[in-house]
């Protein structure tokens, strides 16, 4: 995903006068390129995170499209005063690009690991969050970002599912159940594989969106009305429960049950390893994922 | 228009009295109030009419806290009603204890929390290099306790590393930073590639010189020496 990232960007820079890129040395080598074609527009301003963000809101401010990417606790987490003053409070837009989102690069530990930033994201209005479960996917989310002046927030993830599936529609059923089925699971971005395999056996809708915010409340709201049961699986690949007030106020209308999975709020998970091993220790490999399935809907 | 009447110098203690209630003291400790004066009398190129022009001075106050002088010298120079001064603060009213530049015609960047402004225009100058614009000028102005903030630290670096000469920042020093800057505030910019002067910062003719100073392929700071705080 991140060589899409690379690959897409730079042609849009060679395209948009408008796109500049910004940089605090991670993937700088990806834009060597890009930035001797294009000096003035491709900004690494070293290993400074919170000028790369208030650059990106001096950009804005003079009507460029700034793209700016880094890991996403250094991105997110360290500069988020900047994100909400030198973007938000200033009412200008930028396209946020993160790598290594929740334990994507596991043997680097805790430091390199942020889970949480989709939820803190979510503490800012106005904010679009992207998280697209192929790299093709990306591509299209990315191209369609460089031409607005939005507040966008793309996170990368080094993981997916096997085939591309349709962004910017919302939530789109990928298996339907039958008109008696147990309810809704709804999977984010890499999660959808997992999420299938998980619930080959239940009789239930697997829905899928690589877009969470806006969150497309009307969409869930029809599928779960289409169902046998008014009962909500959000499976989503950050802090648990990130969702959760999304789906409570998309399905106000109607008595229902949710359950959210996803990064364990309980614990800092003290361990190195794979990806594979933070799965299974937050429940969301797909044996994990089924054993919350079958609990919840009382199978 | 009240405007028109109350555009000296000489009118802004009176000016800033509508917002204080109180015209005989409050301006003399204002620390920003001739910096602003000087810019907004002499050097910027920035009326009412033209706050939406590509080419127009950029001007970030970064210190937004208390910006009654701020809203005076705008009030003088048309881009505020001088009835509004009288309500500031109201939930109506568009002028709070920091300025919104959502609120403002003219006020180029919301601002309060220290050390958002010299980032903040240094995408203000990439932008503007970026576009071939080579006419605008970027101010910023910025408390020496305000410089306290991490934030400065890496935007002085880069904006010296990358010869950023479109941004002049005015480092307005009544020595309240908690632990001092031995050496001085230049001393810190010119470590990092800038060019500095020091002035008097009520001596209106020297801080004109200083901020039209040539300052080409680096970045100016010119630190306007005011009376110790308290």
């Amino acid at each position: 995903m991140r060589d899409t990232f690379v690959d897409v960007t730079t042609a849009a820079l060679d395209d948009d006068p408008r796109l500049a890129v910004v940089l605090a040395d991670i993937s700088a080598d990806r834009f060597t390129g890009a930035a001797a074609r294009h000096p003035d527009r491709v900004i690494n301003v070293g290993i400074r995170e919170q000028l790369m963000i208030g650059t990106a809101g001096g950009l804005a401010l003079t009507g460029m499209r700034p793209v700016v990417h880094t890991y996403a606790p250094f991105l997110i987490e360290r500069a988020f005063e900047q994100i909400k003053l030198d973007l938000v409070h200033q009412d200008v837009g930028a396209l946020l690009v993160s790598n290594g989102g929740s334990y994507d690069v596991p043997s680097a530990g805790r430091t390199h690991m942020a889970p949480g930033d989709v939820a803190v994201m979510d503490s800012l209005p106005g904010w679009t969050v992207h998280v697209p479960g192929h790299a093709t996917e990306a591509a299209r989310l990315l191209e369609a970002a460089f031409r607005t002046d939005d507040r966008v927030y793309l996170r990368m993830s080094e993981r997916g599912n096997a085939a591309a599936r349709p962004v910017g529609e919302g939530i789109v059923p990928i298996r339907t159940g039958s008109a008696r089925s147990l309810g809704v699971v709804l999977a984010v971005g890499p999660m959808l594989d997992r999420v299938l395999a998980a619930t080959r056996e239940l009789d239930v809708t697997v829905a899928y969106t690589a877009t969470v915010r806006p969150f497309d409340r009307a969409g869930l709201n029809r599928l779960v009305g289409e169902a046998g049961q008014a009962d909500v699986l959000m499976v989503e690949p950050y802090l648990e429960g990130t969702s959760a007030h999304e789906i409570a106020a998309a399905l106000s209308d109607r008595r229902h049950r949710q359950l959210s999975l996803g990064v364990s709020r309980a614990d800092e998970v003290r361990i190195y390893g794979t990806s594979a091993d933070h799965d299974r220790v937050h429940g969301l490999d797909a044996d994990g994922i089924a054993r919350s399935a079958r609990d919840f809907f009382l199978v | 228009m009240a405007t028109t009447t109350l555009s000296r110098y000489a009118d802004l203690p009176a000016l800033i009295g509508l917002m204080t209630g109180d015209e005989k003291h409050q301006a003399a400790s204002e620390s920003t109030l001739d910096v602003l004066w000087v810019l907004y009398d002499r050097v910027l190129d920035i009326s009412p009419e033209t706050v939406d022009d590509p080419d127009r001075d950029r001007f970030l106050l970064s210190k937004g806290h208390g910006p009654s002088a701020y809203y005076a010298v705008l009030a003088t120079k048309g881009f505020i009603d001088v009835r509004t001064l009288r309500n500031w603060t109201r939930a109506d009213s568009p002028l709070g204890y920091h300025p919104d530049r959502v609120l403002i015609p003219g006020v180029e960047i919301g601002s309060g929390s220290l050390g958002h402004g010299l980032g903040l225009a240094v995408g203000t100058a990439l932008g503007l290099r970026a576009q071939g614009r080579t006419k605008p000028r970027v101010f910023v102005l910025v408390g020496d306790g305000e410089l306290d903030e991490g934030s400065n630290h890496e935007a002085i670096a880069a904006a010296g590393r990358l010869g950023l000469d479109g941004i002049t920042v005015i480092a307005v020093d009544n020595r309240s930073g908690t632990h001092g800057w031995p050496g001085g505030i230049a001393e810190r910019f010119k470590v990092e590639g800038w060019a500095a002067r020091t002035v008097s910062g009520r001596d209106h003719d020297a801080l004109h010189s200083a901020f039209t100073t040539p300052h080409p392929g680096r970045p100016l700071v010119v630190v306007a020496h005011v009376n110790t705080k308290g």
